[in-house]
């Protein structure tokens, strides 16, 4: 990553940062199935999707319809039952490899998983020091460089985690992420637990980020104005077991901001996601009362 | 501020009044125990020593019973008493938080380990002296594997409850930058097992000194436990209530190093602690 592309965090108006060459992502037929022999729960029936280099590309759709499954196989978290994922046409995930976790595929998790007993800057300079490369020192230069440029939150460097705000900690978890410079960026609805006004912001705040970096972005939600608004592409999950329902491509122009939500275009492709996402919420709920009875 | 004229909503938070009330609640107790001793018309009550004469035995020079601050026998028994409590301690802690930290990490130390813990922790103590007395050469070590034993539970348990209250992302999280199983103890297990380690070392300290009295009563020469026991034989019962009022004494103090330890190593809690307060 180049110290120009990061400076320009700080610029919203800024261009969109050139299709990096890696990043690309390939899920071929994947299905997970939960306790075969038992309960058997098909988590992932057939799932594929491709992702190129430096897409934005929101997943979205009812609870338990396979998205955190899928972000956990990308992840290398949890192994998949068949089918093959591919990172730059590396095989990651096939039937029978043992899951690996890897700082080329950082995820920025629901809860927040800053560690709490580190600094913001020791939590910042963690994957760095593990990877063996830089002294402490150099680590730590690096640290407060990112920090300084995600807002001028160099001066947080030294407080806990829990001494700021929700916001502030998911700033500083996406610097700990984007710090390691990784292939794609994992997001598993990272904003869910805000109020409207601190969620704008960390919308804004993170197409900065992308505009900027323009990292391949996993983003998991089942926000579905939350993923027009962000991404380039807009993936509809069925509810389980979880398929592709609808793939929208969502042609609006960057930089993006919230009076663009008012618009025609935008309002189109609403319209367009929003009786699909209804109805596989609806069939969620429905089966949920049933399991229930 | 303006509403600083206001009376604080927060009146017994703060020190002087937390003092005020702690010395209340102290002396209230006395004056209690003073009266039913003195007045209550119950011949059990009237049979005990009252504070006064208490306090006049303790700090005598010449004490009648041969028990006081002034004599160096009463220090002996102190001695002999924090030795045991302080190695029955260390040895909970050496043996404790590894064995906890190991249950809660890994899945199959907990199913070796765990069933056996749980036969084994409701015995009490003083149902492992004949044991004890049968299994050590001495009453030294008997003593101190008794005391042992509660704190080691004590230590087990909650550090094991601490590994297993670490959330999963935190894991996740570190490998996703490479950690390694080691990393990963030291970086997350022990720091993140940290504060419920140290309430865990807290009530072992209070289990040590309670199982250590128990054990000294029927197993020892020397120690608090043993001068309550004896006391009471030879019918010197003020110097019973010396012994027990020393126990709580050492206990307290010994609880509040480990307390005062766990802040010094936990910045991070109490600035947790700090702003949910």
């Amino acid at each position: 990553m180049t110290k120009a592309s990061i400076t320009n965090v700080k610029t919203p108006s800024s261009a969109l940062a050139d299709r990096p060459a890696s990043g690309k992502v390939s899920v071929r037929n994947v299905t997970k199935i939960y306790d075969p022999e038992g309960v058997h729960v098909v988590a992932l029936d057939g799932f594929s999707m491709d992702i190129e280099a430096g897409d934005f590309v929101a997943i979205v759709g009812p609870s338990g319809c396979g998205k955190s499954t899928l972000m956990n196989i990308l992840a290398g978290f949890d192994t998949l039952t068949t089918g093959e994922v591919y990172l730059d046409d590396q095989l990651l995930a096939g039937p029978g490899t043992k899951p690996l976790p890897g700082s080329d595929r950082v995820v920025v998790f629901q809860q927040g998983a800053l560690f709490p007993w580190m600094t913001v800057l020791e939590n910042v300079t963690y994957g760095l020091m593990k990877k063996g490369v830089l002294k402490r020192a150099e680590a730590n230069e690096k640290g407060i460089e990112f920090l300084e440029r995600s807002g001028n939150l160099g001066r947080i460097a030294n407080s806990y985690p829990a001494q700021l705000s929700s916001g502030m900690q998911r700033r500083v978890e996406i610097v700990r992420a984007l710090i390691n410079d990784p292939k794609i960026l994992l997001l598993d609805e990272p904003f869910r637990a805000m109020d409207t006004v601190n969620k704008n912001r960390m919308h804004q705040h993170l197409l900065r980020i992308y505009q900027a970096t323009r990292k391949t972005i996993m983003f998991i939600t089942h926000d579905l104005e939350e993923a027009l608004f962000l991404a380039d592409r807009v993936i509809v999950m069925t509810t389980r077991p979880g398929t592709m329902k609808m793939d929208i491509a969502i042609d609006l122009p960057r930089p993006r901001d919230h009076a663009m939500m008012a618009s025609e275009a935008y309002l189109a492709l609403k319209q367009q996601a929003v009786f699909a996402v209804r109805e596989e919420a609806k069939r969620a709920f429905d089966r949920g009362e049933r399991e229930m009875a | 501020m303006t509403d600083t004229n206001l009376p604080a909503p927060h009146a017994a938070n703060l020190p002087i009044e937390k003092y005020v009330l702690a010395v209340t609640g102290l002396v209230g107790f006395v004056v209690l125990w003073y009266a039913s001793v003195k007045w209550l018309p119950i011949d059990a009550f009237n049979r005990l020593p009252d504070p006064l004469a208490v306090i006049v035995e303790w700090t005598s020079p010449d004490p009648d019973y041969g028990i006081s601050i002034f004599t160096a026998d009463y220090y002996t028994h102190i001695f002999y008493s924090t030795y045991r409590a302080l190695s029955a301690f260390v040895l909970a802690v050496v043996l404790g938080v590894p064995l906890g930290i190991f249950m809660g990490w890994k899945k199959s130390v907990h199913n070796y380990a765990y069933s056996l813990l749980g036969l084994l922790r409701p015995v009490p103590p003083l149902a492992w002296v004949p044991i004890a007395i049968l299994l050590f050469p001495g009453v030294e070590l008997a003593v101190i594997f008794v005391t042992f034993l509660v704190a080691f539970f004590a230590t087990t348990m909650n550090t094991l409850v601490g590994v297993k209250a670490i959330p999963e992302d935190y894991f996740r999280a570190a490998a996703c930058f490479g950690a390694s199983d080691r990393d990963i103890l030291r970086d997350i297990v022990i720091p993140g097992a940290m504060p419920s380690i140290f309430t865990g070392l807290q009530i072992a300290m209070g289990a040590a000194w309670f199982s250590l009295a128990a054990g000294e009563m029927i197993a020892a020469q020397y120690g608090l436990g043993f001068i309550i026991w004896e006391a009471y034989n030879l019918i010197q019962y003020p110097t019973i209530v010396i012994g027990m009022a020393t126990l709580g004494l050492v206990g307290y103090v010994s609880s509040m190093l480990v307390r005062w330890v766990g802040k010094r190593l936990m910045v991070w809690h109490e600035q947790k602690l700090g702003m949910a307060g």
